[in-house]
């Protein structure tokens, strides 16, 4: 799953990316996916703006790879594209400080926290989000090729046609800022993943179509959405 | 058969339950308090949990009638073995613990039926499954900082086999703090029973031998602080104990 990127070139070759371990999503963590809950998160069941990071898993059946089709279940008319900048951790991290975090980051990755779209935020069903093949990573490149994580264009493309943009320059927290705030209360382990949030108005994708996730220096990701039931 | 992972004289062991203790795999039998007791299986794979699934617990933090099971998801960082501690943070008002019943698959499990269910089962064991309620917020609950945290998990002292617990829905458990009990509660009264959870659960992901279904908490949750000792029982299954400490514990 995580073998070298041939796209990003031969030196990266070199890198040895661990194997994943738990895989974290964070919600809202872009300015422009807080704002535009709106006046809602002042509203029930929101009732306040979030204090941490909100965060939640992916387990391991629904990680997948870079070409698996993503299966659109029976019932869905469409699935929401989750385009996100993925941190793969190198080193225990447990209570790191904002200023060395990046230290604790063997790479980066592309990754697509696939969701049957839902609201509210309160309680959602692990139907939405954690259902087999849910989470494409793509392959991983070395974090001394990726020069300033806050500043990446994350790009969604539906049969080629782009549908989506966002800047990781937009984050509420930044990924150091993050990888602090998370790890103050959990330790991530060596091969663990944090994806550090969707920008706003993730495009929704039909079966047939066809889903590329470009992120600026770190890679591409593609997969194709199936109906459910459909012949391979 | 019980079976327990243990940690003794520089390597981690299987172990059974002996008169004396416990007995290693290599035959050495040993006090409770000699060895380190680890989450008794090995290779955990999800973490899975379920919210208000005894309507007396429901009740008691005032939630109404449910549409499905409430599911969420715990990381392996939570994770610790029987005889383990819990960090207690400085200043918060409300850590709980939760005893539970935990179901470990043993075979891969998809779209499978309630009346089949049992069958994919490779044991049960005990959990507590601690949760802050001052950091509770409203989005994606129970948010990660209330029961994501690190050793907010115990697991153990056994894993026990399927075949040694025939009906999971006949089980009595219960918590005692400090030796008094708090918690008292009986699997019958689930919500949506084991089988049923796993048919919910395999109905929308693969189940994998090693995840774990963490099936809810009956009634009577109260704060703990550091030095309590919590002891959770579940009947055949065993006592699984935990104390709470403070942040100085931790070097905090």
């Amino acid at each position: 799953m995580l073998m070298n990127n041939p796209r990003t070139g031969a030196d990266a070759a070199r890198f040895e990316a661990p194997a994943l371990g738990t895989v974290y999503g964070t919600l809202l963590n872009f300015k422009g996916a807080l704002a535009a809950l709106g006046d809602t998160v002042h509203q029930p069941p929101l009732k306040a703006p979030p204090q941490a990071p909100v965060l939640y898993i992916k387990p391991r059946n629904t990680i997948a790879t870079d070409g698996a089709d993503i299966v659109v279940p029976l019932g869905v008319d469409a699935l929401e594209v989750g385009a996100t900048l993925a941190l793969v951790i190198g080193r225990t991290a447990c209570r790191v400080s904002a200023a060395n975090a990046l230290d604790f980051v063997a790479g980066y990755a592309v990754a697509n926290d696939v969701s049957v779209p839902h609201r509210p935020y309160y309680r959602p069903s692990m139907r939405f989000k954690c259902r087999d093949g849910f989470c494409p990573i793509s392959t991983v490149v070395a974090r001394e090729r990726v020069a300033n994580p806050d500043d990446l264009t994350i790009r969604v493309e539906i049969d080629g046609i782009e549908v989506q943009r966002g800047n990781t320059s937009q984050l509420i927290r930044s990924v150091a800022r993050l990888l602090a705030d998370v790890t103050e209360f959990m330790t991530l382990s060596p091969g663990d993943v944090l994806m550090v949030g969707v920008p706003e108005a993730a495009p929704l994708a039909r079966a047939g179509q066809r889903v590329s996730l470009l992120i600026e220096g770190v890679g591409r990701l593609d997969n194709r959405l199936v109906a459910e039931g459909a012949a391979p | 058969m019980k079976r327990a992972r243990v940690a003794y004289a520089g390597a981690i062991h299987e172990a059974t339950p002996h008169a004396d203790g416990l007995r290693l795999a290599d035959g050495r039998v040993l006090a409770e308090h000699d060895v380190v007791w680890l989450p008794p299986v090995a290779r955990l794979g999800s973490i899975i949990a379920l919210g208000l699934n005894y309507a007396d617990h429901a009740k008691e933090l005032a939630f109404g009638a449910q549409d499905e099971p409430l599911a969420f998801l715990k990381g392996p960082n939570t994770l610790i073995g029987h005889r383990g501690q819990t960090r207690r943070p400085h200043g918060v008002s409300f850590m709980h613990y939760e005893c539970e019943l935990a179901v470990v698959i043993g075979r891969r499990a998809r779209r499978v039926k309630r009346a089949d269910a049992l069958a994919y089962v490779a044991g049960y064991t005990i959990a507590n499954d601690y949760a802050i309620r001052d950091y509770l917020e409203n989005y994606y609950r129970p948010n990660l900082r209330v029961k994501n945290r690190d050793g907010f998990t115990a697991l153990g002292p056994w894993l026990v086999d399927a075949a040694d617990v025939p009906d999971p829905g006949a089980l009595a458990l219960r918590t005692t703090v400090n030796g008094r009990v708090t918690q008292q509660g009986h699997t019958r009264d689930l919500i949506t029973g084991v089988p049923e959870l796993i048919e919910y659960l395999s109905s929308f992901m693969t189940l994998d031998a090693g995840d774990v279904i963490l099936t809810g908490t009956p009634e009577g949750v109260i704060d703990v602080r550091p030095g309590d000792e919590v002891v959770c029982e579940i009947d055949g299954l065993g006592r699984l104990v935990n104390t709470i400490v403070g942040d100085e514990a931790f070097g905090r």
